[in-house]
């Protein structure tokens, strides 16, 4: 039984009320909740479907930039005359050419060039750019530009990045802090006091890249005044306002055209240079020009997951009740902000979602480094500090005696709760996931029986279904919607700035505009994310388009199913409301002698009023709380999840298989269960990647020893463990039909939960990531010497001594 | 094969090859990579760009019935060759089984790697009707995937293979 709280010390959550509407009693859905192919599934499996690089325009050019082959350096002169006077190159640019306003994708920090002007900062960092006729000529140019560096002493250990010594990357930002948070709720110190027992830990991520399997690309086009952009991009808003703010046009004259993508994860959010210095060629030369990333050029490009230095201190009672937590972290920045204000304070703001506990201290350095720049990842600023918080839950729940799962169920979170720095949760079935994941994987029968070398581990993890608030300031709507019925009522047209990027978007909201109109997700066409032709939406990040962009479908779906349920009344003379329609039939609910098609009333609408249409905005609430950092981390509603894995050691390498991974999600009203349930896949195979194998690595001058795939170590198909998806019941008020997010949540416990089954495996803490066969070989090793046992040193052998 | 020389003396090679059935006798630099020649040349662009070095099985196409990585072979080594791409691979606008399959079992996100994956699938089948699923799972280790985990992948070509039963 669970000991009461000291005097003097909150321990569980406040409550909280949503307003909203309840859980529908009648959950009868005709098209959502059903695994619906995807809409574009055809075009992908024929090769059909044109992704950015796949375009060609008449008359176009090749572009590719030049970039750093020093961390840092002072750029003494730059000869491009050589290049320009190359059979076929039609452009060469560097600084002298481009705008020299600064941007960024976060509008605290704009620290970026188009091209370096003073400085190089890292090793890829973009230096000149030319325009050719075609790829071959490209890589001739760039090899004839002279640039002249003085090299500069560079900053590779962000752990040092702030001594008063360290060379400055950015004189505007002394000692390299790049951001600073120290946030503090309730009286953590109190907390530690009154705790029965209190533990310190210290832990370190790894640097990780989001590896789409695309190369980023983009094509510019000029036509008089008007810049067009075709782009592998997650957010067609954010690149058309950044490309608008850096070229001085209104918006409407920058048009961005997302193609099919292959694939974002965080890393196709903000503008690249491939659309700064491509715009500029496409403006000189007057003809269109495709601009593309290599592999290499993509890890030097980078906005992956930072690498988080990570100290944790948790005061809890003599039950596991966690009474307060001090998170004390540094961020490797790399060279620019990229979206990294956002995610320091992301890394601690999601740490108090899946327990409960109201004293909370988080302190961040972000830190500039001479090393490429970090952004969001799939989970962005929140996976690295849940490993290791889940890890350092184990650790005290072995000092206090209590099995793993345990001490999460008591600590876990409950619905309709506030976190102690105002995250509001409506749903939460913390508990239930819990619960599922032990019962599905056996728990009670493994833990502490399973045979020697293997392990089984648990963890937790919570995602936003949207960002509260936009990455700069703006009073637009989230989303927005609208729907074409064609004239004859047999097909109907989504216009939405949604951004499929793989994940299906493009799908589900077909499925919730069919829903919502009382027609067929099989009639659904789709026009997405053109900046043209598709009203406002952010994008695809922060897991916000089932959400936020759904909302505006289900307005703009209500909008035509009331207008046609008006023109059939007139057409059988019934009041509106006594009709319905689901699935393209409409009834009278009162009399099924009456039938009218869906397709007959849309026909008459137009006849008589012209087009059917619906639209629909959304815009969530005003979220947060008042503190500095307060709106990151707000959203209108969580998922949770649970996961617990097994795992078996090979004491003789420390290589770590992966048997079987149970991930047990709260995620509200499916729409698309196969489509929700592969995302799950995903994110934890990326999490997987993360947790074992995947680590951009640097060699002593800053450069990238592993920018290739084989060496990154994406994992193949070879590598993956059993996975098992399931889901509890769970219904979101503050979601269109009760939805939240998925996609990046279930990347969250995957790493802390693999670190807990090797601590349970052979009681070894592996406090760094990724867990490779090394560290956990070197542990093994440790601890047999530690336990006295003879241990040969093979670096201590003679042979190895010359 | 015939040869010619461009004015500055490098040589250009006319090559004959048959891509998804049709005949083909591109004029092809000593250098181009049957991957450029199919995306460049025949506008072909099913077969994706991932890598360029062999790592991601993006560009996977069936030369003479094996599959290949197109960014490691020269087009002159395409020579006289059979080349299936993904375009080839549904007859007569009728999908394939794999496709079919890929599509039920939700085998698709982002779609990139999906046409390498049908191929090395195709190429597993034709060689191993009934393949079980350590043998799916090796087939496809050379083609990545950021997106599924491989889980429906794997899935859609067992199931695949037990229609063929």
């Amino acid at each position: 039984m669970s000991q009461p709280t000291p005097a003097g010390l909150k321990s569980s959550a406040r409550t909280y009320t949503h307003p909203g509407l309840p859980e529908p009693a009648d959950k009868d859905y005709a098209v959502i909740g059903k695994s619906k192919p995807k809409i574009d599934a055809r075009e992908k499996v024929t090769g059909q479907a044109r992704y950015t690089a796949d375009l060609k325009f008449p008359n176009m050019l090749y572009g590719k930039i030049l970039t750093s082959p020093h961390a840092h350096a002072r750029i003494l002169s730059i000869d491009t005359s050589e290049a320009e006077k190359i059979p076929g190159v039609k452009a060469v640019i560097t600084h002298k050419d481009v705008p020299t306003l600064k941007y960024g994708i976060s509008p605290a920090r704009w620290d970026e060039n188009i091209f370096c002007i003073e400085t190089v900062k890292f090793v890829g960092d973009k230096v000149a750019a030319v325009a050719c006729i075609d790829e071959e000529t490209c890589y001739k140019a760039l090899k004839a530009i002279k640039v002249e560096y003085e090299v500069l002493p560079a900053v590779l250990d962000p752990l040092h990045a702030m001594d008063e010594d360290a060379p400055q990357i950015h004189p505007e930002y002394p000692l390299n802090k790049n951001t600073e948070i120290h946030q503090n709720f309730g009286d953590v110190d109190e907390a530690f006091r009154q705790a029965d027992y209190v533990r310190t830990d210290m832990f370190v991520g790894n640097r990780t890249y989001q590896a789409p399997m695309e190369p980023h690309t983009a094509t510019s086009i000029w036509q008089g005044g008007k810049l067009t952009v075709y782009s592998s991009t997650q957010s067609p808003h954010y690149f058309q306002y950044y490309i608008a703010r850096e070229f001085g046009l209104p918006m409407g004259d920058v048009r961005v055209i997302k193609t099919y993508v292959g694939g974002g994860f965080g890393g196709k959010l903000e503008p690249t240079g491939l659309e700064f210095a491509g715009a500029v060629l496409a403006r000189l030369t007057g003809r269109p020009v495709k601009m593309f990333y290599d592999r290499a050029e993509m890890f030097a490009h980078n906005r992956g997951r930072h690498r988080q230095y990570m100290k944790l201190t948790t005061g809890v009672n003599a039950d596991g009740r966690i009474l307060g937590v001090h998170a004390d972290f540094i961020m490797d920045g790399g060279a620019y902000t990229s979206l990294g204000i956002a995610t320091a304070y992301y890394a601690g703001a999601m740490l108090t979602l899946t327990y409960d506990f109201e004293n909370y201290r988080f302190d961040m350095n972000r830190v500039y480094t001479n090393l490429p720049a970090c952004g969001a990842q799939r989970g962005h600023g929140a996976p690295q500090p849940r490993y290791a918080f889940e890890a350092h839950l184990d650790n005290i729940a072995k000092d206090l005696d209590i099995d793993p799962l345990e001490i999460r169920l008591r600590n876990a979170r409950k619905p309709n709760t506030i976190t102690p720095n105002e995250f509001v949760v409506n749903s939460c079935e913390m508990v239930a996931c819990l619960e599922q994941a032990r019962d599905i994987s056996g728990w009670a029968d493994k833990k502490g029986k399973l045979p020697a070398g293997r392990g089984i581990g648990v963890a937790t993890g919570s995602f936003v279904s949207g960002a509260g608030y936009p990455i700069y300031r703006t009073d637009l709507p989230h989303a927005a919607a609208m729907i074409k019925v064609a004239e004859d009522g047999t097909a109907a047209t989504l216009y939405t700035g949604a951004t499929d990027i793989g994940q299906g978007s493009d799908t589900v909201l077909c499925q919730m505009a069919a829903e919502a109109m009382g027609y067929t997700y099989e009639q659904m066409k789709i026009v997405a994310a053109d900046t043209e032709t598709t009203p406002h939406d952010f994008g695809a990040y922060a897991s916000r388009q089932t959400l936020m962009s759904g909302a505006a479908v289900k307005e703009a779906g209500d909008e035509v199913r009331k207008q046609l349920l008006e023109m059939a009344g007139e057409m059988v003379d019934l009041p509106p409301e006594r009709l319905s329609v689901r699935l393209g039939r409409i009834s009278a609910k009162d009399n099924p002698e009456i039938t009218l098609t869906f397709e007959e009333a849309a026909r008459t609408f137009f006849v008589q009023k012209g087009p059917l249409m619906g639209r629909g905005s959304y815009a969530p609430p005003k979220l947060g709380g008042k503190h500095k950092g307060a709106p990151v981390g707000t959203s209108p509603a969580y998922s949770f999840a649970a996961q617990v894995s097994e795992v078996e050691i090979d004491e003789e390498t420390g290589e770590v298989a992966v048997l079987d991974v149970w991930d047990v999600h709260d995620c509200g009203q499916v729409i698309n269960p196969a489509l929700l349930h592969a995302q799950v896949h995903g994110a934890l195979y990326m999490g997987m990647g993360e947790s074992i194998w995947e680590e951009v690595r640097f060699d002593a001058k800053g450069k990238i020893q592993n920018p290739t795939l084989g060496e990154y170590r994406l994992p193949t198909a070879l590598d993956m463990p059993r996975i098992h998806s399931s889901l509890v019941p769970s219904y979101e008020i503050a979601g269109p039909w009760g939805v939240k997010e998925v996609g990046e949540g279930a990347t969250l416990p995957t790493m802390g939960c693999f670190r807990n089954a090797i601590f349970d495996a052979m009681g070894i803490s592996v406090n760094s990531l990724p867990l490779t066969p090394e560290k956990v070989w070197a542990a093994l090793r440790e601890k047999r010497k530690a336990n006295g046992e003879d241990i040969w040193d093979p670096m201590a052998c003679e042979c190895f001594l010359e | 094969m015939q040869a010619i020389a461009d004015k500055q003396g490098v040589k250009r090679y006319i090559i004959s090859l048959t891509v998804n059935g049709d005949e083909y006798s591109p004029v092809i630099k000593g250098n181009t990579l049957l991957v450029n020649l199919l995306r460049d040349g025949l506008d072909l662009t099913g077969t994706k760009k991932g890598c360029e070095l062999g790592d991601c099985g993006s560009c996977t196409v069936l030369m003479d019935g094996k599959p290949v990585d197109a960014c490691l072979v020269l087009a002159l080594e395409a020579d006289g060759c059979e080349i299936i791409t993904i375009e080839g691979v549904a007859q007569h606008g009728e999908l394939d089984r794999l496709q079919r399959s890929f599509i039920d079992n939700a085998a698709i996100q982002c779609g990139y790697c999906t046409p390498g994956m049908i191929l090395s699938a195709k190429a597993l089948l034709a060689r191993n009707p009934h393949p079980t699923e350590p043998e799916v799972r090796a087939a496809i280790a050379g083609n990545l995937c950021r997106c599924t985990g491989y889980v429906n992948i794997v899935k859609a070509v067992l199931d695949a293979a037990e229609v063929t039963a």
